[in-house]
């Protein structure tokens, strides 16, 4: 295959979001030649979404603040099924990740003493998220993409060349990863623009592909969030972890259809917003599970004194964590206090002045004005559960985000598992692209200097096969649209597996799930290799349907209700579900569920928290290891 | 509710291409990019266009509508009449690739020439002190999602090839500005932003302000006075004084920011004022390095501040 084009790198990091670069800037400052992919431009992934902020323990706001205060309201977010020594772990660097950023050009908005301010966000007990404004995510992928852009100029004056140690590929999509001897030997894809190959030969592979909310029918999620990552883990032999937790945002927009599901910032509840049903009443006083009533307000006076005094008030129940809203939410709604348009009011405009709202949400005031035509200075936000965020994904190793079972093989961000356990907090998600980015990062590039010079190969018969995959669709005449089956895939997930989650429904996903994949081994493409999007979605089909299955499989596998997993059949939380991780991998060519233990909390972790709130969570035997009167 | 709609859109490659015309149906509250994704879903699956977020905040799918350049996600149907045909084509200025996608690298290759932030010596991370006013200038043109409709639009580059090897364009001058007014940037920028980046070039008619969907003021407050530091700072002492006073001193000097406002320090040895500790007296000043103190006040348009008045916050 002479005509191939063909690039060799130390590491190769596929995604571009804030895990992506972040990983890229530390393996080339560890002196390994990187390549970044990415399916879009550079600078346009999915990071730029991120409205809210990114959480770290800094301190500035509320001097209290600290790790542990951080480590604790991850792991309560999480239900306790996180992996607890990557909410540590998160914890205690994210503060330096985000300082760091400073370096690199970042402009956080301000304390009036200078500092990085920190706003107030739902299940973090301080006003811990780095932001600015309500385009933290924006300002993120800006800095990291201007910080590597920087690494070139360096490279630029150091060798003549600016992508000597640093190259980004972009819109090139990557549809296999090669190995040799079990180990990571190369990675096979696709220019976006000209259709043509490209083989990409590197020991090291960081995924930091994102999410898969485009299994669903109403997601905030952009194109490219197709699972590309988690299916490519999955082909390659490693291993995916409690995919059953899927996060629906509480707040998306839901008129008109066309923006169905677009994000609506949890900063509008952290200002100031409240939650209303048609009836106008302020519901979330009503939904306050036991877990959580200690930490949060039961009058609305107690709750709206908090935002200027919150050391002596509890906190409003609009910032219960994302799972607790978007449940209550659903629940009035099912009730018949939804508005016309099958939500509720998210009202900001009654409780703030409009110059705070133009100062505090500017984007979401220009996101409502142009595509919804609402002012949201004058009228109340119309809103639903979006499908946001997977909790679950590859399965890693917390400190080097080596992924299970595939030497070569690292994954940081979304597409990772276990870091927010059932359910994430807002914020967390940016910190946990730095500080896992800068990890995967390292991970890898100690990976490729532990190889030494016996590198893996990349068989040509492998390429073949891959290229052979990547072409079926055009040898197909008359088969299926790839743009309907997909349709039919979102519904599917939209219906069966939502929110909401039910045995006979979920089988019934299954069933239909089944139906889809052998149809979609039949779909045809028109047209030719270039730019063709019938043919770009036809491929990532094929990985959306393997995830797609993966959270399915898991859903109707775990017999209770915790974060991310809603069943009605199994409402309660089971203390003994908690110690179970549910395993997802391929076997031939079916998604295979195992259970494995849940990694134990060491006891000076557990003492961080009351024994009368662990007792919630954790079995008597496992408290058992706790010191006397704790 | 729904209707169908006239469209006429540009298709073709680097070599050939022409309009073609497509009739569509059109929803309640839909955008331009809706009706292109169903065309794709109906119609030509192989319809290239770019996109991703779908909500005006990656920049991706910027083309041209009725001949004006836009955001594809954010340009309502509702803006035209039921029988009016909308015509889309692909950004004028950047070479086409497939369709309604054109190769923006001449971007990238700028945003490459232009120098990195320069972090300020010895001051370690967590230790950055800015005031939230003097980062908000820099900030209103970090909301940049790099849609590149200025670029397409600013005539110094659009049917202008020739141009494009000398000019940076409004969204990397504006990054040339960005980098100017940040408050602890350590390099200088102003002769650069002349004489590589072709600052000169731009003639100011607020064409890239117009299009820019952030609504950012590149050329008011960006271009222009970027001309006017580049063009005045040697030959107009009033606005080299003026950036005098309005630019905060580094970090390095956190402490003397510290206690110039609101009360003075109390403690023996600290002085609000920092030309107390420095070699020369009247350096680091906000009245410039070469004025005698004190000077008298009525020449300076400059108010002391009084008990609760903070100038520049």
């Amino acid at each position: 295959m002479t005509d191939l084009e063909r690039h060799s790198y130390d590491v190769v990091i596929i995604g571009a979001g804030g895990s992506g670069l972040r990983a890229a800037i530390e393996a080339r400052q560890q002196g390994k030649r990187t390549a970044i992919i990415c399916k879009s431009l550079f600078g346009k992934a999915h990071t730029v979404m991120a409205e809210g902020g990114a959480a770290a323990a800094m301190g500035n706001a509320n001097p209290h603040d600290n790790w542990q205060v951080h480590f604790r309201d991850t792991m309560r977010g999480g239900k306790f099924m996180n992996h607890w020594r990557m909410a540590e772990l998160h914890a205690k660097e994210a503060p330096d990740r985000i300082w760091e950023l400073e370096t690199y050009g970042a402009l956080f908005d301000r304390t009036p003493d200078g500092k990085i301010s920190q706003r107030n966000f739902g299940g973090h007990e301080y006003p811990r998220l780095a932001h600015v404004g309500d385009r933290t995510g924006l300002e993120l992928i800006r800095t990291l993409q201007q910080k590597i852009v920087s690494l070139q100029q360096e490279d630029f004056a150091a060798t003549g060349d600016y992508e000597a140690r640093i190259k980004v590929f972009q819109e090139c999509t990557i549809t296999d990863i090669l190995k040799d001897n079990g180990s990571i030997a190369g990675a096979f894809g696709y220019w976006r623009e000209s259709g043509r190959f490209v083989l990409f030969q590197t020991p090291a592979i960081v995924l930091a592909t994102g999410g898969i909310g485009k299994s669903f029918k109403v997601t905030s999620n952009s194109w490219e969030y197709t699972g590309d990552g988690h299916a490519l883990a999955l082909r390659a032999g490693s291993t995916l972890v409690n995919m059953e937790f899927v996060q629906f945002h509480p707040t998306g927009m839901i008129w008109p259809p066309s923006v169905k599901g677009i994000l609506v910032t949890e900063s509008v509840r952290g200002d100031g917003g409240v939650l209303r049903n048609s009836e106008g009443k302020r519901f979330m006083f009503n939904h306050v599970p036991d877990v959580f009533r200690k930490q949060y307000a039961d009058t609305e006076e107690e709750a709206d004194r908090w935002y200027t005094d919150p050391d002596n008030n509890r906190r409003p129940p609009e910032l219960l964590p994302r799972d607790e809203v978007a449940r209550a939410i659903n629940a009035e709604i099912k009730a018949g206090r939804g508005t016309d348009h099958g939500g509720v009011y998210l009202d900001i405009a009654s409780r703030r002045t409009p110059e705070f709202i133009h100062k505090r949400l500017p984007s979401m005031f220009h996101q409502f004005k142009e595509l919804a035509d609402v002012d949201i200075t004058k009228e109340p936000m119309e809103i639903g559960p979006t499908c946001h965020y997977v909790m679950g994904g590859v399965e890693v190793d917390p400190d080097t985000a080596a992924a299970a079972g595939v030497p070569g093989l690292f994954a940081a961000g979304e597409v990772s598992g276990g870091m927010h356990g059932s359910n994430r907090l807002g914020g967390n998600s940016l910190s946990d692209l730095l500080v896992f980015g800068r990890r995967a990062g390292l991970g890898a590039a100690s990976y490729v200097d532990s190889l030494g010079v016996a590198l893996p190969e990349v068989r040509e018969s492998d390429v073949d096969d891959a290229r052979k995959a990547a072409l079926a669709p055009f040898q197909t005449d008359g088969g299926e649209n790839p743009y309907s089956l997909h349709q039919e895939l979102q519904q599917s997930m939209n219906d069966l597996v939502g929110l909401i989650r039910v045995e006979n429904e979920m089988a019934e996903a299954l069933e239909r799930l089944a139906k889809i994949k052998e149809r979609a081994a039949y779909l045809s493409v028109e047209g030719h290799q270039q730019f063709n999007p019938g043919w770009h979605l036809a491929l990532d089909l094929r990985n959306m349907l393997s995830v797609a299955e993966c959270v399915a499989r898991a859903a109707l596998h775990r017999q209770e209700s915790r974060g991310g997993h809603t069943r009605d059949d199994y409402p309660t939380m089971n203390p003994q579900w908690r110690k179970i991780n549910l395993i997802c991998s391929i076997k031939g060519d079916e998604i295979d569920v195992a259970e494995q233990p849940i990694p134990t909390v060491p006891v000076e972790l557990l003492s961080l928290f009351e024994r009368s709130e662990l007792e919630k969570y954790f079995t008597d035997e496992e408290l058992a290891v706790l010191p006397e009167g704790k | 509710m729904s209707y169908k709609a006239k469209f006429r859109i540009w298709r073709g490659d680097a070599n050939s291409g022409g309009l073609d015309d497509f009739t569509v149906e059109v929803n309640e509250g839909e955008v331009v990019l809706d009706v292109i994704h169903r065309l794709q879903a109906t119609q030509t699956p192989d319809l290239a266009v770019r996109w991703n977020c779908k909500a005006g905040k990656c920049g991706s799918c910027s083309a041209e509508v009725n001949g004006r350049p836009r955001l594809m996600c954010m340009t309502r149907m509702n803006l035209f009449a039921e029988n009016e045909t909308v015509t889309v084509t692909p950004m004028r200025t950047f070479p086409v690739i497939k369709d309604l996608v054109t190769d923006v690298s001449f971007n990238y290759q700028k945003a490459r020439e232009i120098p990195a932030f320069a972090p300020p010596a010895g001051v370690k991370p967590g230790d950055y002190r800015m005031a939230q006013i003097d980062v908000e200038r820099s900030q209103e043109f970090r909301k940049c999602i790099e849609c590149f409709l200025c670029q397409d639009t600013c005539h110094v580059i659009r049917d202008h090839e020739e141009n494009k090897t000398s000019f940076a364009g409004p969204r990397f001058l504006m990054r040339i500005a960005e980098l100017d007014m940040h408050p602890l940037d350590a390099a200088d920028r102003q002769k650069a932003a002349q004489e590589q980046h072709g600052l000169g070039l731009c003639n100011i008619t607020k064409c890239c302000t117009e299009v820019c969907p952030e609504g950012i003021h590149i050329t008011d407050n960006a271009l222009i006075p970027m001309k006017e530091r580049v063009v005045d700072r040697k030959y107009d002492p009033l606005v080299w004084l003026g950036s005098k006073i309005m630019r905060r001193p580094g970090a390095a000097d956190q402490q003397a920011l510290e206690r110039r406002e609101p009360t003075w320090p109390a403690a023996e040895g600290q002085h609000a004022v920092s030309e107390f500790t420095s070699e020369n007296p009247g350096a680091l000043s906000p009245f410039g390095e070469d004025q005698a103190l004190p000077l008298p006040t009525e020449s300076l348009g400059y108010e002391h501040p009084g008990p609760g008045d903070t100038p520049n916050r």
